[in-house]
């Protein structure tokens, strides 16, 4: 076995130091090291995005990094979306509009829907559906998932 | 407007409540069972088949027993010494089924070998590092091939392959004999026809894929010679059943959970083989041990859905009266029979009754072992295999008369004042009134405009089709008569001091929002704030009892027992109020709960608070004559008939000439689930029902290759439905209570599933229908649609 | 799910990076973005022994111009790439292929460079950089080299480039009248087939072309027979006769559930149309 790594990352606002297996994916950094369970594992080839956080400031699938690749880096989940008391924009956009039912896609669903409206504030129902296609429901048929980003979308148009 | 003393609090039933679960979901704060941590937690790792069949020679495991890290490495057949083979819940004949295969293995996938160890990337490494020597054996991989006389067979005692068969026909069965009375009846119907219509249909295989794969913790306390297991379950109370049966344990020794559940389709009814050996290993090694599903071991090891195969014949009238139908349905189950395999294809014949009228049926049923994984309920479960053949036959039936699809299916229709209406294969229909249904939908996507829209897209050279379907499913399972695991459901209900509820229900959620609708309707029943209750579910420690969330039954048998309870529970809360105002020598019968408060009927100013009378329900001083303390209630309802949900779905959709792709343009379903509780909470199962139904329709398929490899065993070949291949849905309702239960509620969850697949079907064969189609096989794949249009050189 | 075990070393330099390759060899692997060899190392169908990241070296990073020629640094991201104003004026298609790779966190982590090395057949850009005639630029202990894209792509997941060696960018001239078109596996959302098609053109009239497919078969590649055909064509209206027998002429085509040899072969002219009409509707 490999020699444990030191890493720091920033997570949600707080630096997070630990010494880790070269190998450990992010997600599990997050959810095993931290204890940050928001954020969910729902494939291994990439596709349905249930791990999707921000780094840097960026959508990623935590799956496919490895948590030394993030060393140094910003990273922020689900817990630390609102920054803060309350709920963000998205979040309360999802509770009005029922945006989940299950609720195992919806934090990476959440943080996707962070990267598009930071892209582009204000989407088409089109450009919603486009930018959440790294993500996969299988609960909902999304309807109510685009309508709870345009909720958000307006939410913070007007903030 | 205020009562005596109190803001009036509206009636939520009805109404688009907010959903109680999702602030914890919304925040990343629910616990699924990989969210579970307990100390000394170990993990397992399952070494699985990489062939389809073959015999197990040798396995090695010294590699992987020497890693660093790892506990324990058990192979099948030493595993097999501590858990016998596991139950099943149908009636059929079944052959052995171990968690860990023993001796040979029938699928790629099933597991041969468990790994325990330190965590769970060490227990993949070992894993890995077993070796097994397989002896190969032929792949049965096509279910007709299987049943002949030289086909490999996987199971001693299952000549032919053959698990199930069974008969029925004529113009009614015999329930003694389950025999046709009347056979000849079938064939002199079809010989009198004008018109017969014959078409060979698969019903494609699925993965149900919820979001949230599979697990299991296991935690055996040897001290207390007490079971816990977490699992990612759709119903605890039947895992506690079944893992304490196959543990030699009674049920007061196990305690079963289902935490936040992501999902389950039906996928997560069945029973595993990984949550029985989780606790068997958990015993072993003196530790619990946890259990999680990769996405890869989903595709290959939870079960399939669907792969009916159907040669469906239906018989009519020049002007479209149906005059019956003959179906032979081949189910390819795959290697195993578990929990409720056998029992699915069965309900796909029953109810291929449809909305109609049909003087005779004959029906032929075949399940078939192959080397495939085991199927197993997925949502609508055998319903949506049998309203995909009848819907797509008689929409044949229409082309092949140059009727208009929605006058054929009216002309056939039951009647509304022939309820509650018996079928051909025995059901009782609940209630219906479907030509207001299709009067709605038809008027919803302005059919008549949708049909000039094809037409002047034709015109254009473009390839658009409209399609229609008409189902009627059957929901609320129960009765205990057709559910081998009992078809009631529990509840229980508290008031608890100071006036809030806490209320229990065996009806373990997994995105349904129950704790939600069942909060609105106990806030109606008491007239008290919904913030003042609480729903717990999922934990046999804390529900008394329970069957499980299945066959769109939450509401309509656990909502029912929910409301039986808390009948009892106001019955009680009404007797200490009239206790506390003897003075004013009331009644208990003449109080009524009002805005928080027990009051005389229309006396607003003769009440006491819920509150209050909840407190001295728990300080009873003195106790009134003949009552007990407090105030907790609980309730079995067994319902006394299925219900029969239905609806109108209606889309258009549009095919590349070049590519072969379809592109679905408009969703149209107006359903009738009898009455809503919370229109939002039903909007969002209908949508989620369509896109699952959409996705079999144009997308999903599990494939196997002729050696029975899996080509399809993740997201990278299996083609989920994403937010950008859906339009928005248009939904409308109609409101047909059904008199079983006394919500009137018939259940939702599936309905968009059931109808939604031969609705997009039969507009893709209403689109190439120019080129000569008449029917094209599931899914709507590129190339098959491109090449139907090259058959015809390209040209409509 | 879970990869094998390795080193990891984060390369402070490409110079650090290549000595770390000669050192590694042959189970040291570069990782950048990640996009294209974590999931195979999920799937352990990769397990190097050494992984050296070179994701944040700046002297990856870079969308610049300079007399008419376009360099792009090897770490730079799908999204970067899709986002850059130069691409979008000077070479739309390659900001336009880039922004339809993948789902929108596949973009912001994968890179060019890794999506070339790599060079899965149903990869979007290698068919662009094809035809676009781009230059790969290499470095290695022996120094730096240069091969047309047209040279390093060679079969299935294989490529000009030594063990020890890693690309820094890729080079073309700026080209308006480009443009690319897929037909998408929607699951994996790779390329069925997907064609590239770069125009010289004089009004409607086509002086010559490079054309080049992905997807169809086991690595990106021209379509000469399409090249010469679309010489002195005129345009749109060419673009259907020129592109006819293109998916014919290929030696090798992959087939698998979502498109057989036949279907892949119609598609790849199909596709050849439609990448040839967008580009000509630029000019």
């Amino acid at each position: 076995m490999s020699d444990p790594v030191p890493i720091t990352i920033n997570v949600n606002g707080r630096e997070r130091a630990a010494a880790v297996e070269a190998r450990l994916l992010l997600v599990h950094f997050l959810r095993e090291n931290l204890n940050l369970t928001g954020t969910h594992v729902g494939c291994d080839t990439s596709q349905c995005g249930a791990c999707t956080v921000l780094l840097d400031g960026r959508s990623a699938k935590s799956c496919t990094v490895f948590a030394v690749q993030a060393d140094g880096a910003e990273v922020q989940t689900i817990e630390g979306l609102a920054g803060g008391d309350g709920l963000h924009p998205l979040q309360d956009g999802f509770w009005e509009e029922h945006g989940l039912q299950c609720g195992y896609c919806t934090p990476g669903m959440i943080m996707s829907a962070a990267n598009l409206l930071q892209d582009n504030p204000a989407p088409s129902e089109a450009e919603i559906r486009e930018g959440i296609s790294g993500n996969l429901c299988r609960c909902t048929g999304y309807q109510h998932i685009v309508n709870a980003i345009q909720h958000a979308a307006e939410r913070m148009a007007r903030a | 407007m205020t009562s005596a003393d109190g803001p009036v609090l509206p009636k939520l039933i009805g109404e688009r409540v907010k959903r109680r679960e999702d602030p914890r979901l919304i925040q990343g704060q629910a616990t699924y069972v990989d969210d579970i941590k307990l100390p000394g937690m170990l993990h397992l790792a399952f070494k699985r088949s990489d062939i389809a069949h073959g015999v197990i020679r040798a396995i090695d495991t010294s590699e992987a027993a020497a890693m660093e890290g790892v506990e324990l490495v058990i192979t099948g057949a030493e595993l097999a010494e501590r858990l016998g083979p596991m139950p099943i819940g149908t009636p059929f004949p079944a052959p052995d089924h171990y968690s860990v295969a023993t001796d040979k293995v029938r699928y790629v996938g099933e597991p041969v070998a468990v790994v325990v160890a330190a965590d769970r990337y060490v227990a993949r490494d070992a894993a890995d590092a077993i070796m097994v020597d397989y002896e190969e054996l032929p792949a049965v991989v096509d279910p007709e091939a299987a049943m002949e006389a030289g086909s490999a067979t996987l199971h001693d005692g299952f000549a032919r392959n053959i698990a199930v068969e069974s008969y029925w026909g004529g113009t009614g069965v015999n329930p003694e004999t389950a025999q046709p009375e009347d056979d000849s009846a079938v064939d002199a119907a079809f010989a009198e026809a004008d018109v017969v219509v014959s078409q060979r249909m698969l019903n494609q295989r699925l993965a149900p894929n919820a979001m949230e794969p599979r697990g299991v913790v296991a935690q055996y306390e040897a001290g207390r010679e007490y079971l816990t297991v977490w699992s990612a379950t759709q119903n605890p109370h039947i895992l506690r059943t079944l893992v304490a049966g196959m543990m030699g344990l009674g049920e007061h020794q196990v305690r079963a959970v289902a935490p936040e559940v992501g999902g389950g389709f039906g996928c997560k009814i069945n029973i595993y083989g990984e949550e029985y050996a989780a606790a068997a290993l958990s015993r072993l090694v003196g530790a619990p041990v946890k259990w999680i599903e990769d996405r890869t071991e989903a595709f290959l090891t939870t079960t399939h859905g669907r792969d009916l195969l159907g040669y469906v014949d239906l018989a009519a009238k020049r002007d479209g009266t149906i005059l019956g139908l003959k179906a032979r349905i081949i189910a390819d189950i795959g290697a195993y029979e578990v929990l409720l395999t056998a029992m699915i294809p069965t309900l796909t014949g029953l109810m291929m009754n449809g909305v109609y009228r049909i003087p005779v049926v004959r029906h032929e049923l075949t399940e078939v072992f192959t080397n495939k994984t085991p199927t197993d309920a997925y949502r609508g479960a055998g319903r949506p295999e049998g309203l995909y053949f009848l819907e797509r036959a008689v929409d044949m039936l229409a082309r092949e008369l140059d009727m208009d699809p929605a006058e054929v299916r009216r002309r056939n229709f039951i009647p509304a004042d022939e309820f509650p209406f018996a079928t051909q294969g025995g059901l009782v229909y609940d209630s219906g009134d479907y030509e207001p249904c299709l009067d709605k939908a038809l008027e919803l996507a302005d059919w008549r405009g949708l049909l000039a829209e094809r037409d002047a897209a034709r015109a254009e050279g473009r390839i658009v089709g409209v399609g229609l379907s008409f189902y009627v499913e059957v929901c609320g399972l129960g009765p205990s008569a057709v559910v081998p695991t009992g078809g009631w459901e529990h509840s229980g209900v508290t008031v608890e001091r100071g006036g809030k509820v806490t209320a229990t229900t065996g009806a373990s959620p997994h995105g349904q929002g129950n704790e939600t609708t069942f909060a609105q309707m106990l806030a109606d029943h008491f007239s008290i704030p919904l913030e003042d209750i609480t729903i717990l579910h999922g934990d046999t420690s804390v529900v008394k009892q329970g069957i499980g969330t299945f066959g769109s039954r939450s509401q309509a048998v656990g909502g029912a027992a929910l409301i039986s309870a808390a009948g009892k529970a106001g019955d009680k809360m009404k007797q200490f109020a009239a206790a506390l105002m003897t003075d004013q020598e009331v009644s208990p019968e003449d109080l009524v709960f009002e805005n928080g408060r027990i009051q005389v009927e229309g006396a607003p100013e003769v009440s006491k608070t819920f509150a209050e009378v909840a407190d001295f329900a728990y300080v009873p001083v003195p106790l009134p004559p003949g009552m007990e303390p407090g105030v907790s209630e609980e309730s079995f309802f067994e319902p006394e008939n299925n219900t029969y949900p239905f609806g109108c779905h209606i889309s258009m959709v549009e095919m590349d000439r070049d590519t072969g792709e379809t592109k679905l343009l408009k969703m149209i379903a107006v359903d009738d689930c009898g009455n809503v509780i919370n229109p939002l909470i039903v909007e969002g199962q209908v949508h989620g029902g369509l896109a699952q139904g959409i996705g079999q329709a144009m997308f999903e398929e599990v494939v196997y290759d002729e050696d029975g490899q899996p080509v399809t065993a993740s997201f990278m070949d299996y083609v989920m439905p994403r937010a950008a291949d859906l339009p928005a849905f248009t939904l409308d309702k109609t409101v047909t209570p059904t008199p079983v239960n006394p919500l009137g509620a018939k259940g939702v969850g599936e309905a968009g599933t059931i109808g939604s697949t031969p609705c997009v079907v039969n507009a893709a064969v209403d689109a190439l229908a120019p080129f000569g189609v008449s029917h094209i096989d599931m899914p709507l794949r590129p190339e098959r649609v491109w090449r139907l249009i090259q058959e015809n050189g390209g040209q409509s | 799910m879970i990869p094998t075990a390795f080193e990891y070393r984060r390369a402070g330099s490409v110079a650090e990076a290549l000595a770390l390759l000669r050192e590694g060899a042959p189970e040291a692997k570069l990782l950048a973005g990640g996009h294209s060899l974590i999931p195979m190392m999920k799937q352990r169908l990769a397990e190097p022994a050494l992984l050296i990241d070179i994701g944040g070296l700046d002297e990856l990073r870079g969308i610049r111009e300079e007399g008419g020629e376009i360099a792009i640094g090897a770490a730079m991201t799908h999204a970067e790439i899709a986002a850059s104003d130069l691409l979008r004026a000077q070479a739309p298609i390659v900001a336009e292929t880039a922004a339809g790779i993948g789902d929108a966190q596949v973009r912001n982590r994968g890179t060019i460079g890794g999506s070339l090395a790599h060079a899965d057949p149903g990869a979007d850009l290698p068919a662009v950089m094809v035809a676009l005639d781009a230059t790969i630029a290499i470095t290695g202990p022996d120094g730096d080299r240069k091969v047309q894209a047209g040279d390093f792509f060679q079969d299935i997941l294989t490529v000009d480039l030594g063990e020890d060696e890693i690309v820094t960018g890729v080079c073309f001239q700026a080209c308006r009248s480009a443009a690319y078109a897929k037909l998408e596996q929607r699951a994996s959302k790779f390329a069925l087939v997907g064609v590239a098609a770069a125009l010289s053109l004089d009004g409607g009239t086509c002086q010559s072309a490079r054309v080049a497919v992905t997807g169809a078969s086991s690595h990106a590649q021209r379509l000469s027979g399409v090249e010469a055909a679309l010489a002195g064509a005129s345009l749109p209206g060419g673009a259907a006769s020129a592109s006819a027998g293109a998916g014919d002429a290929l030696d090798f085509v992959n087939e698998d559930l979502h498109g057989s040899e036949d279907y892949r072969r119609a598609m790849t002219a199909v596709f050849a149309r439609r990448a040839i009409e967008a580009a000509a509707g630029r000019g």
